[in-house]
């Protein structure tokens, strides 16, 4: 079978390949090799089993962010709220986790977790239900009540739930069976990426094997068209918020609970920013999302081991990042040009039509 | 440049979109000091010649003469440069920004806006052709009316000699048309060329000196401003029918009405009035044609009728379920089939031809909790099959011609036995074989006992379907005639507004 040269796995290793050639700039300037910063980058990670298990402990919270956001794209609904969603989770982790103490971790854990995504959908409920009641973008009321989020916690930090201890703004520290546990002895890798890929795997199958999914699709793919069919597309982006907000809520409970084992305001170094890339990356595909997450974790590990072995500054593995979401995203665009072009041919119907823009000439 | 000489002509513009031929060898001119009339039904062409004339399209073949000199025009930038301007239906007017900045922004040249001067610019052109505009407005916070004032006096401030209306008419009130005219006669005294682009009768005659028709994109004629109306609309819709494939002996309809419409009205997309006070019935094995100008309402009653538009007053009976305000799920629980008139949109394109034909009635095919694959690729096989859709189910249903969209939509609808029938512009844009096979689908469930309610712009289409029409006019019903032997000139009057007239 032939590929076509515009498929997305294509396209994807050529946004690849094109942004190691761009990045080869900086890295120059920054005095190393690029080639040798390539491999430091992306290979060296992968080849202890240290280093490759901090990929896979740095790939979940985007795993799970990854997962919400491209959900919620899926369905249309432009979702840039997953930082908020996910503090609401760690909040709620660290509330119940400190509660649960008697209980034993079989019983815990899944109340920590129903909890967290709770949490973190109804922080995903108001600005869903201003876009479906009375069409406010849900781009600007999301993305603001990221910051809201981040001084409920402070605030809870500073108030409250500073450890009476120590006097740190942080929180008392979560009952021993309220922990995630290690995958693996002696490891950060823990229960929480388990459970990213319980998500992924069901939010695949939701999507691609069920009617909820098939309508959510419809939906985000055209509004109207879905409506016209009968399906209340309403309701249908508000079911993709309120999950959306959940998946970005549990997040929040697998750092609390997996690594901090306490809330604190360095919780998200803005994971949910970063589910956005990996949702565009992985092509808002959940097999695409778990690669994509693997691979920025990938990048993450190896840019702060490149800093040290070849004194590069590592938030060059930012600029990569960086620059990989824009050839990506401008590969995409030019993919959905060329096909609206040659979809062009069918539309000759309307004669009479007006194009909504003439061409402002002077 | 004497009177007579064209200030603008077009010698035999041609332009295909697809198959269809938009523009076939026309020839048009406009004098000096003249309003010249391009007149015809939806689709003839009228706003495709002119877009090309202002660059905004580019003819196939054809040339374009400004001042007896060839011109090649290949944006608006060119057109301007020699002097002519249009204003479309869709204003190009910022809204945000006032007026002087609008007008300015049409102009300038320089890197820096005076806003001084821009003013003062703006209150010149506005005296100097004595069109009243306030330049310190807001464009967004004036009528339509203004807006209008606004966009000809952005041409008008480009120097244009030649100024393209596109249906000018069409988003005004009464007043605000008398003021445009009013406007127009002066502007036309000091030498300045108008093309006025309209449907409807009375106002050609009022403001033209001489009148082109096109029909199906061919020019029929050219005629003095002066004609009478029967002739005009004779010349606009009058052709011999031909085809009536309607069989004569069919069982004829029968039994009490299936769809019963009562005082329906409804709101266009701008919140104002499009659908005044309708009152229609549909008999099981009838077909209900709809006639109108598009843009009477047509639009709105056939959206209301699949659930996709609340009305704000009347009733919507089929048998005995009232159904107005019902979204389209309920619509289509009670047995009305909807083929609308953006057959794109109406579908999913990115989703397969499998998918979209079971899109509507997806509950059907869900086994546990997971969908049904394999019955609905059975489904899609069947259906393909049936209605004989050139596309296998995987294909998204955006990669298919324009038929064989239309027969899928058909598929989706008619496989699902509906009572009622809402079918529009139904074969528009698509080849003849996909018309006939569309056409003879409409037949068969007319000869099956459902309701069918057919709105066209297509007249012939309309004449050769419909056991009786009705005519719509500014969201109202203003007449009915009996399929069969409609009197077509009778028929183009009443689509024109002028049905007291005759």
């Amino acid at each position: 079978m032939r590929i076509s040269p515009w498929s997305t796995p294509v396209l994807v290793l050529a946004a690849v390949l094109i942004t190691f050639v761009i990045t080869a700039g900086p890295i120059l300037v920054a005095g190393a090799n690029p080639i040798e910063a390539y491999t430091a980058f992306v290979i060296t990670p992968l080849t202890s089993q240290f280093t490759l298990l901090e990929v896979l402990v740095s790939a979940t919270p985007i795993l799970f962010t990854g997962a919400a956001v491209a959900i919620a794209f899926r369905a249309g609904y432009w979702n840039i709220g997953a930082e908020g969603q996910l503090l609401l989770g760690a909040i709620a982790a660290a509330g119940i986790g400190t509660l649960v103490g008697g209980l034993p971790g079989i019983v815990a854990l899944p109340i920590m977790v129903a909890g967290g995504a709770v949490a973190g959908a109804a922080w995903a409920f108001v600005p869903a239900l201003l876009r479906v009641r009375f069409g406010i973008d849900e781009v600007v009321t999301t993305l603001l009540l990221n910051p809201v989020a981040l001084l409920l916690v402070n605030g809870l930090l500073h108030g409250p739930w500073r450890d009476p201890v120590t006097g740190f703004p942080e929180s008392p520290r979560i009952a021993a069976s309220a922990e995630f546990p290690a995958l693996i002895e002696r490891s950060r890798l823990h229960l929480g990426f388990l459970v990213g890929l319980v998500v992924i795997l069901a939010a695949w199958y939701v999507l691609s094997r069920t009617p909820a999914g098939l309508r959510l699709r419809a939906a985000g793919l055209s509004p109207h068209g879905a409506r016209f069919a009968g399906i209340n597309v309403s309701r249908t982006l508000l079911g993709a918020a309120l999950v959306s907000g959940a998946i970005a809520g549990i997040a929040g409970v697998s750092e609390v609970a997996g690594i901090q084992n306490r809330l604190t305001g360095g919780l998200s170094p803005g994971y949910g920013y970063t589910g956005i890339v990996v949702a565009t990356l992985g092509t808002l595909t959940m097999p695409g999302v778990a690669i994509a997450a693997i691979f920025l974790g990938d990048l993450s590990i190896g840019a702060s081991s490149a800093a040290r072995s070849l004194g590069i500054p590592s938030q060059l593995g930012a600029v990569v990042q960086g620059v990989l979401l824009l050839t990506t995203v401008a590969l995409l665009a030019m993919r959905r040009q060329r096909s609206g072009r040659t979809g062009e041919a069918d539309k000759g119907g309307s004669v009479t039509g007006d194009v909504a823009a003439e061409g402002q000439p002077g | 440049m004497t009177a007579h000489e064209p200030a603008l002509e077009l010698r035999l513009i041609t332009k295909r979109f697809g198959d269809l031929v938009a523009n076939d060898a026309i020839n048009f001119d406009v004098r000096r000091g003249e309003v010249h009339a391009l007149l015809g039904e939806n689709g003839a062409g009228k706003t495709t010649v002119m877009r090309i004339a202002y660059g905004l399209t580019q003819a196939d073949e054809g040339q374009i003469l400004v001042g007896g000199r060839a011109l090649v025009v290949r944006s608006p930038r060119d057109a301007i440069a020699a002097g002519i301007g249009m204003v479309t239906q869709h204003f190009s007017l910022v809204a945000p920004m006032t007026v002087a900045e609008n007008l300015a922004l049409g102009r300038s040249t320089g890197l820096r806006l005076k806003p001084g001067e821009a003013g003062r610019d703006a209150a010149a052109v506005s005296e100097r052709f004595g069109i009243r505009v306030d330049p310190s407005a807001r464009v967004e916070d004036l009528s339509v009316g203004q807006q209008q004032r606004v966009e000809i006096l952005k041409a008008l401030s480009r120097n244009c000699q030649i100024l393209i209306l596109d249906e000018p008419t069409a988003v005004l009130v009464p007043a605000e048309v008398d003021a445009l005219f009013a406007t127009l006669r002066e502007l036309v005294a000091d030498g300045l060329s108008v093309v006025f682009i309209s449907h409807k009768l009375a106002e050609v005659r009022a403001i033209s000196d001489r009148v082109s028709v096109l029909r199906r994109g061919e020019r029929i004629g050219t005629v003095d401003g002066g004609t009478d109306e029967r002739e005009l609309a004779r010349m606009m819709v009058g052709r011999p029918t031909f085809g009536v494939d309607r069989p004569t002996d069919a069982a004829q309809p029968s039994g009490a009405p299936i769809l019963r419409i009562r005082g329906l009205s409804a709101d266009g997309p701008h919140g104002l009035p499009a659908l005044s006070d309708v009152s229609l019935h549909v008999r099981g094995g009838e077909i209900l044609g709809v006639a109108g100008v598009s843009g009477n309402g047509q639009t709105e009653l056939v959206d209301v009728l699949s659930g996709m538009r609340r009305p704000t007053a009347g009733s919507i009976a089929v048998t005995d379920v009232e159904l107005a305000g019902a979204d389209p799920g309920r619509m289509m629980g009670a047995g009305v089939g909807r083929i609308p008139e953006d057959r794109h949109a109406s579908l999913i394109g990115d989703l397969s031809v499998a998918y979209n034909l079971v899109l509507e009635h997806l509950d059907d095919f869900r086994r546990g909790g997971r969908i049904d694959e394999r019955g609905i690729r059975a489904r899609a096989a069947d259906l393909i099959e049936r209605f004989d859709i050139r596309a296998r189910p995987d294909d998204p249903v955006a990669t298919l011609s324009g038929g064989n969209i239309q027969k899928v939509l058909l598929a989706r609808v008619l496989s699902r036995g509906p009572r009622v029938l809402v079918v529009s512009q139904p074969t528009r844009g698509l080849d003849v074989g996909a018309t006939e096979y569309v056409r003879s689908q409409l037949l068969a469930r007319r000869h099956d006992g459902t309701a069918i309610l057919l709105v066209s712009e297509d007249l012939d289409e309309l004449l050769a379907l419909s056991d009786r029409l009705i005519v719509m006019y500014e969201g109202r019903v203003v007449g009915e005639v009996a399929g069969a032997d409609a009197d077509l000139e009778h028929l183009g009057m009443l689509m024109a507004g002028r049905g007291r007239a005759a």
